[in-house]
């Protein structure tokens, strides 16, 4: 069980501070909120140069939260920092947190492959810690294999499928070639899509496999066999409306646009994607947060360091109303009506407490602006239309102990 | 109704509210670049004048003279004759300013600066930077006490009503309200302040000489999920009787009894209302609606919407002058 028995009285003593006026106190103690950052770090290609990860993918959203939090922490005197601890995949993940926990941390933002999250967080159960992934689009650490001490602030493939697919069936998009890629985490995505096809009416007139025979993304001779190798591919298939590929590999997508056999918009994995996040967002007030990013780090912000930063700007909220990192209370305060969190995506972000996922809009981007945000008007839900994306509370399987 | 009015010698009386007299009110079309300029009296647009970019908080001069726009992507406020159309000054705002706020003598200016977690102040006689006050993160909406001499700045991500004395320019309290903070509004007496949070979906009602949130406003619209109310402009009446809270994309104008804070009525206006502006004799209460690209005109009285008016793309701010 996560531990803090004194939770009760820290949050009883949260909501006193609450009725009251809060100035800054000179010379009173500053409380330190150190939060550790586990990352698996191994070196990742895209097709697009341009999307390329930075080294500090990721981890940069969270820097940005830090500053963020301390601002406000000036006026609480609250500090917070960030302890980055990177892996390789040969390395113990328990063991990593094991450290972490010795070194007085209790919430940990990991970006983490869905099978190290889980070790993480059977490490995490057993020090009395907070998880939060950041990183695993998984359903099934959200549903089979959900944890009660791992918070998701990254979206699910359901989440991103059903996003996108609202979207398309609004459009009147409704007859889909599915291109998939041969491995794992393709065939993750591909399910995903075909449930929120079946989901929201559309159907899926074709299915293809494109095979990862190998190779690298850059070549001194270019382009000039993709130009011919895309239409090949594309041909002889049934009249469709859109081409939806499942390519988290980035072996093929980023090849489809403008080159299918016939002339067809392309979504999923290239085209039109759905995300947590995208550097073009300029609504409800993202430009700052935009401009507030470029100047720390000198690059564009991406998904993963949207849900980085979404995890440690909720350690931030955690802190101003419970006054404690005790990963009990901050997890208690989470599922309470009390939170909500302002993440510049036109509306409040709440966690869906049968399964410690954030529900949140899916931003639908072309890369260079964003087309629309999901859910889609008329998708009607009786609790919370964001409960339209991904596997809701009566399809869930999670069993939070 | 103009002839009747002076026969009777409300003359004291008319200088001050003058109904009769038509009044002018500007709307900033944040997408359009433009201000549109309505006639209250006739509820009909006499022209449109072309501003810098995104131009987003509004006010006049306190002499009525000119208008105050803030056009944040130029990081400048532009002050606009409206007799020619003509920018006769570029104050020097700061980055990306959206809210600003005039002291009662209408000497200096009190600028949120979204970007850098600053306000900065101005001397609008000379249009000079005086000083800066270091506020959390994403500052937005600006509240100035009736006697001038507290200031509160809203910050967005930081959820803090900070309030600064406008003297020391010190900040003597910070207190906490729901996620992003958009507008301040202080009651006439100074006796209360309002908080609009435009995430948290509440209005929180402070006591000033304390520091502390009294109450908490919520808003229940039967049939829309708690996502879609958003309040962000407040208006309360003089007599401090009753509130007006915009909802944003819940389409409607919660009505707030000053004394219960409880709400009386919901009103039905254009889509993504953002902020609104009283009418000097307060016989009317105009709000900009930036979705659907028009203003509605509540009659005060009633409690009715009488009227929308087209408007430029995406208005957001409004100001009405006595002339």
């Amino acid at each position: 069980m996560l531990m803090g028995s004194s939770c009760l009285i820290r949050l009883l003593l949260g909501a006193a501070f609450l009725l009251a006026g809060i100035s800054a106190l000179p010379g009173a103690d500053t409380v330190e909120f150190k939060i550790g950052y586990l990352r698996l770090v191994q070196p990742r290609t895209t097709i697009s140069l341009v999307e390329m990860p930075a080294p500090n993918d990721g981890l940069a959203g969270a820097e940005l939260a830090v500053t963020d939090n301390n601002t406000t922490g000036r006026f609480l005197n609250q500090h917070f920092s960030l302890e980055d601890v990177k892996l390789t995949p040969a390395d113990d993940v328990a063991a990593a947190v094991g450290g972490l926990a010795d070194r007085g941390i209790s919430l940990l933002i990991v970006d983490l492959p869905a099978d190290a999250v889980l070790r993480a967080a059977d490490a995490a159960r057993a020090r009395g810690l907070l998880v939060f992934n950041a990183g695993a689009l998984d359903d099934r650490l959200r549903e089979v294999d959900c944890r009660a001490n791992v918070v998701h602030t990254a979206p699910t493939r359901s989440m991103l499928a059903d996003g996108l697919a609202q979207y398309l069936v609004w459009k009147q998009w409704r007859r889909w070639v599915l291109i998939v890629g041969s491995h794992e985490p393709d065939k993750l995505y591909a399910e995903a899509l075909r449930r929120s096809a079946q989901r929201f009416g559309a159907k899926i007139v074709q299915e293809k496999v494109f095979e990862d025979t190998g190779g690298s993304r850059r070549s001194d001779t270019g382009v000039v066999q993709v130009q011919r190798q895309i239409p090949v591919f594309t041909q002889q298939l049934p009249d469709y409306d859109v081409l939806v590929a499942a390519d988290e590999s980035e072996v093929f997508a980023g090849y489809l646009p403008y080159r299918t056999w016939n002339p067809r918009p392309v979504a999923g994995s290239a085209g039109l994607v759905p995300t947590s996040w995208n550097a073009s967002n300029d609504q409800w007030g993202a430009t700052q947060m935009q401009d507030r990013f470029m100047r720390q780090f000198a690059r564009p912000m991406t998904a993963l360091d949207m849900q980085a930063w979404t995890a440690a700007r909720m350690i931030g909220e955690s802190a101003v109303h419970v006054r404690s990192t005790d990963a009990k209370a901050t997890l208690d305060f989470f599922k309470s009506p009390e939170f909500a969190l302002a993440a510049f995506k036109g509306q409040k972000l709440t966690l869906r407490d049968w399964n410690l996922q954030l529900r949140q809009p899916i931003l639908l981007t072309d890369g260079r602006t964003i087309v629309s945000v999901s859910p889609q008007e008329g998708f009607l839900h009786q609790f919370s239309e964001l409960d339209t994306l991904g596997f809701d509370r009566s399809e869930s399987k999670c069993k939070l102990n | 109704m103009r002839p009747s009015r002076s026969l009777l010698g409300f003359v004291v009386i008319a200088t001050l509210t003058d109904p009769a007299c038509a009044f002018t009110a500007y709307v900033s079309n944040e997408k359009g670049n433009t201000i549109t300029v309505l006639d209250t009296n006739t509820l009909q647009v006499i022209k449109t004048i072309k501003v810098g970019q995104r131009p987003r908080g509004i006010e006049l001069t306190k002499d009525g003279k000119f208008i105050l726009v803030a056009v944040g992507d130029d990081d400048t406020i532009q002050m606009i004759d409206p007799k020619s159309d003509d920018i006769v000054a570029t104050l020097p705002s700061g980055p990306d300013p959206e809210l600003f706020t005039q002291d009662p003598a209408g000497n200096i200016l009190y600028v949120a600066n979204e970007n850098n977690n600053t306000v900065t102040i101005i001397d609008l006689e000379k249009r000079v930077p005086i000083g800066e006050v270091q506020v959390g993160v994403e500052p937005e909406g600006m509240g100035l006490s009736p006697d001038g001499k507290i200031l509160v700045n809203t910050s967005e991500t930081t959820n803090m009503a900070h309030f600064i004395d406008t003297q020391t320019r010190q900040i003597i309290a910070n207190v906490l309200v729901d996620p992003r903070p958009r507008f301040a509004a202080f009651t006439s007496d100074g006796s209360q302040l309002w908080v609009s949070s435009e995430v948290g979906g509440t209005v929180s009602v402070i006591d000033p000489a304390k520091h502390e949130v009294i109450k908490k406003i919520t808003f229940a619209i039967p049939g829309l999920r708690s996502e879609a109310v958003q309040p962000v402009g407040i208006n309360i009446t003089r007599d401090g009787k009753t509130g007006f809270v915009a909802l944003g994309p819940a389409n409607r104008v919660a009505v707030i009894d000053g004394a219960t804070h409880e709400v009386k009525k919901y009103l039905l206006v254009g889509q993504r209302v953002w902020h609104m502006a009283f009418t000097p004799d307060e016989k009317y209460l105009l709000t900009t609606n930036g979705v659907s690209n028009d203003v509605s005109v509540i009659d005060v009285a009633s409690l009715k919407v009488i009227k929308s008016i087209q408007v430029g793309q995406l208005p957001w701010g409004i100001a009405i002058s006595r002339q």
